[in-house]
């Protein structure tokens, strides 16, 4: 994935802060070509600009560089980095899959969770990571998201979490199907006890994490244009044999259908997250 | 005995085989069925209402694949819809406030796979089940009784005791939608059945079911009567608990744990 070359190393986008951008560009820069406006941009405008093209469109973002956007500087503090997964069902070709994921993303999973203020508001903070299996939920996943809502339970802590994911991860089967449900619950008991979760679905959330903690916030955010859905359009359109409806699936689609709160751009959600936390925070001052 | 597992898949998706109404008939008393989620339509695809298990009033919901070709159709060939869900989740809630038992019936390939599915919020619509069925205050037992299509059918089955017929399959995809994603190749279908661990002796094996349930005498009486048998002592032990919410979540939160390594 020549795109993902540009990133700065994970040791300094680990520091936090929002993300500063080499703006000069030398001749030969390499560009990205925008699948919306199909202009070639500079990867250091891109960088500068938090990887959104100057049409808007929303190219896909690292799960640290996420972060790096979100948190105050230097405010996450990761937890459950060390946890991965095995291969419970010794499926075949995973092992060699999994470790190739890891080569090339740097991560050892398809979910960063942790700590993090934004915007001097203290939450728990989980982020998916769309350059690892495109974010599948298999054991790690689920454990890691339930752990962190627990630990949110028990710190009395807001819960912001970025979703990005094709579903469930086939290669773990049915353990994978039950993380849907073990996440469920963690996020019923966080919601219980009178505590706040904000999603933020980026593209694609799709599968079975739409059906799990990705539907299930107070606060349901999407970015502009982002594919949501449950079944994937293609098989859609493959079962019906029917032409899909314009814009079938995108953040535009399920705001219209009553599925979530608002489309949040890039560029407003530090703000609008932190006036959200502040506005469930019995101390907040203005 | 002991059958591959696509040779079980074909098995749970026999035509032949009883579907959730059979069993509705045959295991419960007076059954009344109470259609409609209240917002939107009734989905035939999912049949609920309440019954006696043995004297004892119970709420039952089943997924309904149907017989004949023309019922089949009409039930959407098992495949609920957002408002199948939540018709489910309407009963549960009910069962809830009167105190009675659910005892849910699974057979469905997946949820509906449709334009006006995704309209209506088919993920939202078993996310809040699953949500929602974590915390009910009243005994659910969960039967797997063809196939177990993913989030489709894990929407009805946060249960405290998941329960699954021989021949039944429990599976995150289909094999074949397993075999296309990961072989390019349809046909692979049986490797991708047996790699995905999907019989109910895996299900067991990895903590996902308790109990598996023999098909000797699918169908007829004495196999009715055995299975009234085993409900019946199930809910009356399941009763007597009194931190059914508090062993349900561990049940689930459990699963997987043993699969993630630390470094």
């Amino acid at each position: 994935m020549a795109f993902l070359n540009f990133l700065k190393p994970k040791n300094q986008l680990e520091e936090g802060g929002r993300s500063s951008a080499p703006v000069q560009q030398d001749a030969g820069e390499p560009e990205k070509k925008c699948p919306n406006c199909h202009r070639e941009i500079p990867l250091s405008r891109l960088w500068a600009n938090d990887l959104v093209c100057t049409c808007g469109y929303h190219f896909r973002m690292k799960a640290r560089q996420r972060i790096c956007m979100i948190a105050d500087k230097g405010s996450f503090f990761e937890l459950y980095s060390g946890m991965k997964a095995d291969n419970p069902l010794s499926f075949p070709g995973y092992d060699n899959k999994i470790e190739n994921v890891r080569t090339a993303s740097g991560e050892t999973e398809a979910v960063i969770c942790g700590t993090a203020s934004i915007g001097r508001q203290k939450c728990a903070l989980f982020v998916m990571e769309p350059y690892f299996m495109m974010g599948s939920m298999g054991t790690a996943v689920g454990e890691k998201i339930t752990r962190l809502f627990e630990y949110a339970v028990t710190h009395r802590l807001p819960v912001v979490g970025f979703t990005v994911s094709g579903g469930a991860r086939m290669q773990e089967g049915l353990l994978s199907l039950m993380q849907m449900a073990k996440t469920s619950a963690a996020v019923k008991r966080h919601s219980d006890v009178g505590l706040l979760y904000v999603a933020v679905l980026t593209d694609p959330t799709t599968g079975g994490v739409t059906a799990s903690f990705a539907m299930e916030a107070d606060v349901i955010l999407a970015e502009p244009g982002a594919t949501v859905g449950f079944t994937g359009a293609r098989v859609v359109e493959q079962t019906t044999k029917k032409a899909l409806p314009e814009n079938f699936q995108t953040s535009e689609f399920v705001l219209e259908h009553g599925f979530i709160d608002s489309i949040v751009p890039r560029k407003n959600q530090r703000k609008y997250l932190a006036r959200l936390l502040q506005m469930h925070d019995g101390r907040a001052v203005l | 005995m002991s059958r591959n597992a696509y040779e079980r898949v074909k098995l749970a998706r026999d035509n032949n085989r009883p579907t959730g109404l059979d069993y509705i008939r045959h295991i419960f008393e007076g059954f009344l069925e109470f259609h409609g989620d209240r917002r939107f339509a009734d989905d035939p695809a999912i049949v609920g209402g309440i019954a006696k298990l043995d004297g004892m009033p119970v709420t039952v919901i089943a997924m309904e694949k149907g017989h004949t070709a023309k019922e089949r159709t009409r039930r959407n060939f098992g495949a609920p819809n957002p408002e199948g869900y939540r018709k489910a989740l309407r009963l549960m809630k009910q069962a809830e406030k009167f105190g009675r038992p659910i005892i849910c019936f699974i057979d469905t390939s997946g949820a509906c796979c449709g334009v006006g599915a995704e309209e209506r919020g088919q993920g939202q619509a078993i996310a809040e089940n699953l949500m929602e069925m974590s915390t009910l205050c009243v005994p659910i037992i969960s039967l797997l009784i063809g196939e177990g299509g993913s989030g489709g059918a894990l929407a009805l089955a946060v249960a405290d005791r998941v329960w699954m017929l021989q021949n039944a399959v429990y599976s995150v995809i289909s094999p074949e939608g397993c075999a296309s994603i990961l072989w390019k190749d349809a046909a692979q279908a049986p490797t991708a059945a047996e790699s995905l661990k999907i019989t109910a002796e895996d299900a067991k094996s990895l903590g996902i079911v308790e109990r598996i349930i023999s098909e000797t005498e699918m169908g007829e009486k004495p196999f009715y009567d055995r299975l009234r048998g085993l409900l019946t002592e199930e809910m009356k032990e399941l009763s007597r608990d009194e931190d059914l919410v508090g062993k349900r979540y561990d049940r689930f939160r459990r699963l997987g744990v043993g699969a993630v390594v630390k470094e």
